[in-house]
C-alpha cells in the first residue's frame, strides 16, 4: 500500500509536465551508441591495418602537424566545457549566460572546422588526398594510413558541422523560451552529441599525431 | 522492510535530479583534461618505442572517462546507462578481439 502511494504521488507529479526526459535521454544514449560503433568498426580497421603495416603507418604520421592537432583538442575540449556550463547556467535560470557558452562553443567549432580546413588544404597542396600524386611514390601501409585518414578525420568533422546545427537549433529554442530551466532536456542531449564528438577525437588525436 | 524498499526508490528514480549545477567542478575536470593533453603530448616526444600506443591509449581513455562521467553526467545519472555503454563497449571490444584472431592465425 504504502509502495503505491509513493508512486501515485510520482505519477502526480509528472502528470502536469507532458513530457518524457528520461525517454529523451534514453533515446539520445541510444544512437551514440550506433555512433560508437559507427566509429568503432573505423578504429578496427585502423588497429588491423596498423598490425599489419606498422612501418608505413609510423612514416606517414610523421606527416601530421603535431602542433595543429593539439590546438585542435585544446579547442574541442573548451567547447566542450562551454557547453557543460551552459546546462548549468541554464539551471541556475540564467538565459543569456546559457546562450553566452553556447556561442563560445559555436565558435570553437567553427576555428576547428576552418583549421581542418587549412591542414586538409596543405596535404592536398603536396599531392596527397585519395588517388593524388604523391601517394603514388608511397608504400601500401602509408596510403592506407592517409585514407583512413581522410575518412576518419572526415566523417568526424561531419559530425562537428551536425553538432553546430543541433546547437543552434537549441540556441534558438533558448531565445524563444521553449528550453528553460525546468525544461532543459533537449540542451541537455545537444551537449551530450557534442561530448561524443570530442571523446573521438580524443582518439583520433593521439592515433593519427602522436604516434609514430 | 517498508522502509528500506521507499528510500530504494528514492535513490533509483531521482538520482538524476539529484547532482547540483556546479560551474567549479566542470572547469576542474577541464584543466585536467588539459594537463592530460599536455602529458600525452610531452611523453610523444620522447622514443618509447612499442610502448608509446599503450601509454596513448591509456591516457585517452582516462580522458573520456573524464568526459562520459562529468561532461556527460553518467556519474551522477541512472544506472541503466553505465550498462548499456558497457554492452556497447564489450561489442566493440569482441569484434576488435576476433578480428585480431584472423590477422595473427591467419596462413
Amino acid at each position: 500500500m504504502s509502495y503505491n502511494s509513493d508512486s501515485s504521488v510520482q505519477e502526480i507529479q509528472e502528470v502536469h509536465i507532458h513530457r518524457d526526459d528520461f525517454g529523451s535521454k534514453m533515446g539520445m544514449w541510444l544512437f551514440l551508441f550506433t555512433e560508437i560503433l559507427l566509429f568503432g568498426g573505423l578504429f578496427i580497421m585502423y588497429a588491423g591495418y596498423r598490425y599489419l603495416y606498422s612501418d608505413g603507418f609510423a612514416a606517414a604520421a610523421t606527416e601530421l602537424d603535431v602542433l595543429l592537432g593539439t590546438i585542435n583538442t585544446v579547442i574541442l575540449l573548451t567547447s566542450s566545457l562551454t557547453v557543460v556550463l551552459s546546462i548549468v547556467a541554464l539551471q541556475k535560470n540564467n538565459k543569456q549566460l546559457s546562450l553566452f557558452f553556447l556561442w563560445v562553443t559555436v565558435l570553437c567549432g567553427l576555428i576547428f572546422l576552418v583549421n581542418k580546413y587549412f591542414e586538409w588544404g596543405a596535404k592536398f597542396h603536396h599531392g596527397i588526398y585519395p588517388k593524388g600524386p604523391a601517394l603514388q611514390n608511397m608504400s601500401e601501409g602509408e596510403v592506407l594510413y592517409f585514407g583512413l585518414y581522410f575518412v576518419m578525420t572526415g566523417l568526424h568533422g561531419l559530425h562537428i558541422v551536425v553538432g553546430l546545427i543541433f546547437i543552434g537549433y537549441v540556441m534558438r529554442q533558448i531565445q524563444k523560451d521553449v528550453i528553460t530551466s525546468v525544461n532543459f532536456q533537449k540542451l541537455e542531449n545537444s551537449g551530450l552529441y557534442w561530448h561524443l564528438v570530442d571523446i573521438i577525437w580524443i582518439f583520433l588525436f593521439p592515433l593519427f599525431y602522436l604516434i609514430h | 522492510m517498508e522502509n528500506n524498499h521507499l528510500t530504494e526508490e528514492h535513490n533509483d528514480g531521482h538520482v538524476a535530479e539529484a547532482h547540483h549545477p556546479s560551474y567549479g567542478i566542470n572547469i576542474l575536470v577541464w584543466i585536467g583534461l588539459l594537463s592530460l593533453t599536455a602529458i600525452t603530448v610531452a611523453v610523444a616526444g620522447i622514443n618509447l618505442g612499442s610502448l608509446a600506443l599503450t601509454v596513448a591509449l591509456v591516457i585517452a581513455l582516462v580522458k573520456s572517462m573524464f568526459v562520459i562521467n562529468f561532461f556527460m553526467h553518467l556519474k551522477f545519472d541512472n544506472k541503466v546507462f553505465k550498462i548499456f555503454l558497457g554492452i556497447c563497449m564489450l561489442t566493440f571490444i569482441v569484434v576488435l578481439i576476433l578480428t585480431f584472431f584472423d590477422l595473427t592465425f591467419r596462413n
